[in-house]
Formats: C-alpha cells, sequence, structure tokens
C-alpha cells in the first residue's frame, strides 16, 4: 500500500535535490528506451557528453545552441510563472528576427556596430512584442484560451517567414546575384554589423549569450523586489485573489505577454546577429530548430525560476548540440527530443515528492491505529 | 458541365477527407476532457499513431484490408501507450496537465520519438504498400453533389462517422456516459457515489489516446500516404483538434460540423484551388487554417464567457480525495 500525504512545509534542500534525482532517473529511463530499440546506451551516453561537455570547441556548440533556448527559456519562465501559457515563443522568436535583420538592412553597414546591435535588439523586441500582445490582448479581452492562440500563431509567423524570403520580393531577399535568385535566401549582414564574441579562453562566448544573462539577472530581481513581479506571482497563485485584492489582472496579462515576447525577440534577434547573419527560412534554419518549443522544457525544468534557466539552458543546449553533432544511422534524430520529454516527465512527476510525502507501508492507517496502545497505562 | 467536377464538389470532397484526422482526435480529446483531463498531447500522439500505423501497414503481410484494419489498430494501441503516460503524471502523480500535455507533444512530437522510431525503424520516404482508398457507396458515386462528397469516401471517413454517434450516445444515453459526466462535472459528488474518479479518468484519457492515434493513421495511410520525417505530417491537426472541443461546446455531434469546416480550411481549399489552376501565394492559403482556428475560437469564448457553456467544470484540476 502506497500513501501520499501533503507535506505540511517544503524543506529547501528539495527544491535542488528532487530536480537533480529526477534528470538522474530520466538518464535511466532513457538507457532502458536505448536497450530496448538495441543501442548501447553507455556508449551512447559518452558520445552524447563527448560532443556536448567535454572540449572547449564542444562547450562553445553548446553555448551557440544553449543562447536561443535561454531566451525561449526566460520567455516561457515569465509567462507560465503567473499560468500564462504563452507557448508562441517559437513564433515570437521568428518575428524578433525578421524585424531585426530587416533594421540592420535598412540601416546598412556603415554605423557604428553598438548602434546596430541596439537597433536590432530594440526592433527585434518590439516586433516579437507586437506579435505576442496578439493573443495576449485576446486573453485579456475576449478571454480567448492563449494555449491554442499562441501555437497557432507560431505556424503563421512560421509561415510569414517563408513568404518573405521564398515567395515574395521583399527587402529581406537577396536579389543582386543569379545564384540568390535560384536558390532564395536573405539579405546577408555585413561583418561590420555582427554581434561581438567573448572569448578570453578557448571557449568562445557569444555576446547574446551574455546579454540573456543580463535579462535573466533583471527578470530575478523583478520577481524577488519589485511590486510588479509581487503581483505575478500572487496572480499565478491564484487569480481571483488577485483581482479581490484590486490587482489589475487585465493590464497584468498584456504586460506579461509583451515581456515574454519581447524576451523570445531577443532570441530571434541574437539568433541572426551572433549565429547565422542572414534569416533563415529554410526548413534546416529557425523552423527546423524549435527553440520555442524546447525553451519550454527549460522552463519547465527550471521550475521557471530566472536564475536556474540560465543554468538548464546550457545542459539542454548541450544536448541539442550533441544530438546534433551526432546525428546519423545508430544516433537517430529524435532521439535528444525522446530524453528532453523524459527529462520532463521525470521532473514533473518529481514535482509530487516536493509538494507530498510518499509513505510505503502494508496498512495506511496502522500509526492512527497503534497511537492509543502507544500511551502508558496507568 | 457535371457538377460534381465543379469547384465548390472538390473543396467539399477535400473537407470531408481531411477533416476525418481532425474529428478522430477532436473526438478523442473530448472523451478526455468530459473525464476531467485535459491533454494537450495530441499533436505528439497523431504523430506516434501515424508512424506505427505506417509501419505496420509496411511489414504486416496479408490482404489489403486486413493489413489495414491492423494497421490501424496498431496506431490506436500507440497513441493509448503514449497517452498513458499522461494520464499517469496527472492522475495519479497529481501534475499540471498543461505542462504534461506539452512535454507529450515536446517528447512524441516531429523532433522526439516520432522521429526516433521512424528512423529507427527505416520508413523516411518509403513508397506505401497499401492505402486506404475511396469506396463507392452502394455505386452512388455518381449523384450529384451527395456522391462525390459522402459517398465516395474512405473506409476511414465511414468509422468516424460510426464513431461520432458510438461517442454521442455513450456520453448521453448510457449509464457509463453519466458516469463520465459526473466525474468530469464533479468528481466529489461523483466519489461520493462510489465511482472511481481515478479509473474512469485513466480510461478515457486513454480512448482519448487511442483515437488520437487513429487520427494520425488517415494521415499516413489515406491523405498522404507515407511517413516524412518532422511534424509536416501531421501539421497542427491536433492542436486544431483541440480547438475544435472548445468550438463543439464539448458536444460530439457538433465536432463533425467543425471537423469538416477546418478540414475544408486545412486541406480542401489549397489543393482545390491549385488543382483547378488557381494562383494564390500558397503561404495564404495554408496560414488560413490557423487564422481561422483563432478567429473561431476568439467568437466562441466570447460567447462561453458570456453563458458559461459546455466546458466541464473540473477541466484540468487534479483530484485529490483528501483535500476535496
Amino acid at each position: 500500500m502506497i500513501k501520499i500525504e501533503r507535506r505540511l512545509g517544503q524543506p529547501r534542500w528539495l527544491n535542488v535535490a528532487v530536480p537533480i534525482g529526477s534528470i538522474a532517473f530520466s538518464f535511466l529511463v532513457m538507457a532502458a528506451v536505448l536497450g530496448i530499440t538495441g543501442h548501447d546506451p553507455i556508449h551512447t551516453y559518452r558520445r552524447l557528453f563527448d560532443a556536448a561537455f567535454i572540449s572547449s570547441p564542444a562547450w562553445t556548440a553548446t553555448l551557440m545552441t544553449g543562447t536561443p533556448l535561454l531566451f525561449t527559456g526566460l520567455a516561457a519562465a515569465v509567462a507560465f510563472r503567473m499560468q500564462l501559457f504563452n507557448i508562441g515563443a517559437e513564433g515570437q522568436l521568428y518575428l524578433g528576427a525578421v524585424c531585426a535583420t530587416g533594421i540592420a538592412i535598412w540601416l546598412g553597414p556603415h554605423h557604428p556596430t553598438a548602434l546596430t546591435i541596439l537597433a536590432m535588439c530594440v526592433c527585434g523586441a518590439a516586433g516579437a512584442s507586437l506579435w505576442a500582445l496578439i493573443p495576449g490582448a485576446l486573453k485579456a479581452f475576449a478571454r480567448t484560451n492563449e494555449i491554442i492562440t499562441t501555437l497557432m500563431l507560431n505556424y503563421v509567423a512560421g509561415l510569414l517567414l517563408t513568404y518573405l524570403i521564398f515567395d515574395s520580393a521583399s527587402p529581406w531577399r537577396d536579389v543582386s546575384t543569379i545564384q540568390t535568385r535560384s536558390f532564395p535566401q536573405s539579405v546577408a549582414l555585413q561583418p561590420s554589423q555582427f554581434w561581438p564574441t567573448l572569448g578570453p579562453l578557448d571557449v568562445v562566448v557569444p555576446f547574446g549569450f551574455l546579454l540573456a544573462i543580463g535579462v535573466g539577472i533583471a527578470l530575478y530581481v523583478l520577481f524577488r523586489a519589485t511590486r510588479f513581479g509581487f503581483e505575478m506571482n500572487v496572480i499565478g497563485d491564484s487569480q481571483r485573489a488577485a483581482r479581490y485584492s484590486g490587482m489589475r489582472t487585465r493590464r497584468k496579462i498584456l504586460a506579461v505577454m509583451a515581456i515574454s515576447g519581447g524576451i523570445a525577440g531577443l532570441g530571434g534577434a541574437s539568433q541572426v546577429g551572433d549565429f547565422s547573419h542572414v534569416l533563415d527560412a529554410s526548413p534546416q534554419g529557425l523552423q527546423g530548430a524549435a527553440f520555442g518549443y524546447t525553451g519550454i522544457v527549460v522552463a519547465a525544468l527550471a521550475r521557471y525560476n530566472p536564475i536556474s534557466v540560465c543554468l538548464v539552458a546550457v545542459l539542454i543546449g548541450g544536448l541539442q548540440n550533441a544530438g546534433l553533432y551526432l546525428q546519423g544511422p545508430d544516433f537517430p534524430t529524435g532521439l535528444v527530443g525522446v530524453l528532453q520529454g523524459i527529462i520532463l516527465f521525470c521532473t514533473l512527476g518529481g514535482e509530487l515528492l516536493i509538494r507530498y510525502r510518499v509513505r510505503f507501508g502494508r496498512r495506511a492507517r496502522a500509526p492512527v491505529e497503534a497511537a492509543p496502545a502507544a500511551e502508558p497505562v496507568p | 458541365m457535371n457538377v460534381n467536377h465543379t469547384l465548390v464538389i472538390s473543396v467539399l470532397t477535400q473537407a470531408v477527407a481531411y477533416g476525418t484526422p481532425i474529428l478522430f482526435a477532436a473526438l478523442g480529446e473530448l472523451l478526455a476532457e468530459r473525464s476531467g483531463v485535459l491533454n494537450l498531447g495530441v499533436e505528439g500522439m497523431m504523430l506516434v499513431g501515424a508512424v506505427m500505423g505506417f509501419w505496420a501497414m509496411q511489414r504486416a503481410p496479408g490482404p489489403t484490408a486486413l493489413v489495414l484494419l491492423l494497421a490501424v489498430l496498431t496506431a490506436a494501441f500507440a497513441g493509448l501507450v503514449i497517452s498513458a503516460i499522461h494520464a499517469f503524471l496527472v492522475i495519479s502523480l497529481r501534475a499540471s496537465q498543461i505542462v504534461s500535455g506539452l512535454a507529450l507533444t515536446i517528447f512524441a512530437g516531429g523532433l522526439g520519438l516520432s522521429s526516433y522510431l521512424g528512423n529507427d525503424l527505416g520508413l523516411a520516404d518509403l513508397p506505401p504498400k497499401h492505402q486506404f482508398s475511396e469506396i463507392d457507396v452502394f455505386g452512388l458515386k455518381d449523384v450529384p453533389v451527395i456522391g462525390p462528397v459522402f459517398l465516395h469516401q474512405s473506409a476511414l471517413v465511414y468509422a468516424s462517422w460510426a464513431m461520432v454517434a458510438v461517442v454521442a450516445f455513450y456520453l448521453l444515453r448510457t449509464r457509463f456516459g453519466l458516469n463520465v459526466r459526473a466525474v468530469g462535472e464533479s468528481p466529489g459528488a461523483a466519489d461520493a457515489m462510489g465511482i472511481s474518479v481515478v479509473r474512469y479518468r485513466y480510461a478515457h484519457v486513454l480512448a482519448g489516446g487511442a483515437l488520437a492515434g487513429v487520427g494520425g493513421a488517415c494521415f499516413s495511410l489515406s491523405i498522404t500516404p507515407g511517413w516524412t520525417d518532422g511534424d509536416s505530417l501531421v501539421g497542427g491537426a491536433g492542436w486544431i483538434a483541440i480547438a475544435l472541443v472548445i468550438f463543439s461546446f464539448w458536444r460530439p455531434e457538433l465536432c463533425i460540423i467543425g471537423a469538416y469546416l477546418f478540414g475544408g480550411l486545412a486541406g480542401g481549399l489549397p489543393s482545390a484551388l491549385q488543382a483547378h489552376g488557381y494562383k494564390i501565394k500558397p503561404e495564404f492559403l495554408n496560414a488560413l487554417p490557423y487564422v481561422m482556428t483563432v478567429v473561431v475560437l476568439v467568437l466562441v469564448s466570447t460567447a462561453l464567457a458570456r453563458r458559461r457553456l459546455g466546458a466541464p467544470a473540473a477541466l484540468g484540476v487534479a483530484y485529490v480525495r483528501e483535500e476535496r
């Protein structure tokens, strides 16, 4: 007989121990899956970790995939914390990339790099914020389910991206040479517009990564030290309680949606400025990477804490990067997604251990019945 | 000119074909939601159903009809197994239904299990050995309008109609259906009546998973026979199915209308317009079902907010007997 009862207090160490235990457990589950499908788990894991974390080129690649996940993870964390399920980080990231590329092309290469970066960030964030405000306003004013609207708009954003590069004569599209006319691609950023990298060690740290860490710290302060953050937490716990105490829930939904979208948009800007330097609309580009959806994994694993998001994004980024690197006949494409899913399931299941105490015993009521007998008989 | 060759008729015919997977998945989701469990993993379950259905069809020997039946059953079983993860997490472990459902889609989706299985089983871009073909019911396919639209479709379409009837009868006319509705509306009261909330919820989440699996198989066995890596095979139909449950106010008989509306937008209109030589940018046509989902959802949600129609009262809430 297994009995589950609610914990009266939550010991702090559980908040660290349970996620780590969950991740360890999920690797065991994954090993079983690998074994069943005829792969050697230990060999696969060794290759996975070699490719993700062992050498400095591996760390460079891990930070490269970790950066967009950090942005989208923070975007999801902000919204999910208020029980606002914005799963549109995917589309918001595309919009951020589109707007940031647009302003960079419009500005041209003859401006200082700092100004270009600032303009790309502002435009990317603003464009994505506006995109996120569509489902935000629908949620605030018509109480439309934001899960479905944000998700549907992801597909629309993807089609918009495809349209701009493949199916129209938009300013984004490069039509300068015969080659780019027959194989459509976007106008490329000039080297003076590339975002800088920092590499004091062998590991190359992209500027976007530092920017994302900065955003994470800012969010941490927002949650911990401001009235806005406090009200977000209250609304997340109970929207009704928040409304009764006079908080403006509708306004908060709009604000949080804009912030969440803006952060995802910064991720799009960083993707263009830091890494691809073009607006990559091909199926292998932005749309194939699924940064937005993986960001949800990151946020949920980090339990919506912005500081933990920074750590988890690097871990998941490492797995993602290793998955791409190792892709081949003995390392099927979906493996990393499966592993992420299992990690998430285990973490979700592990939540139970934080909130509840599980007792094993043959008879659940035994302690209650035994209690009177334990008293000394006078 | 024969009326059956006009654009309108070909849109309607395609609408029924493309609406069928959405209909199956929506009926499944409806069953789960009526018992009080929201499952956002429909897209993932459909993708796994699609890949496993296609696999079974490629590998099983025998006459076409039997192989296809086996393939559909395999797809249903695959969807059921995937939904069991969600059921265990949200019913037994009381995890957040929303996050668990999203996790299910990420786990099973186009970059996860369905891709892993498809690649591992070597299914990419294989030519299909069998596929569902249109059945000419009573030889009536040439009857104006009704013939091509309703009487010249694949067996899956007819099965989906039967399923609508079964689900509607089950929910509204049987003792079990009454119990399910009680579990979804007021699990505490149902528990007091002696109905096992846990057992009912498990059963309906699993049934929902099986139906989503069949929905996925509609794509890989009938509409676009074959399997391609990624999530383009199902392409958001699972999410539209979730929206459809809301549009239909949680009533199975209304699902069928919504399914064909979205089937028409998702598959019917683009392919019919293409076939008739109209030149519209494909991106706009392809965005149509997604945009329309949002628009209809807004209309429905304002109506819902005004009159509190439909949604099971305990939807999305874990049932904990001790904390009633």
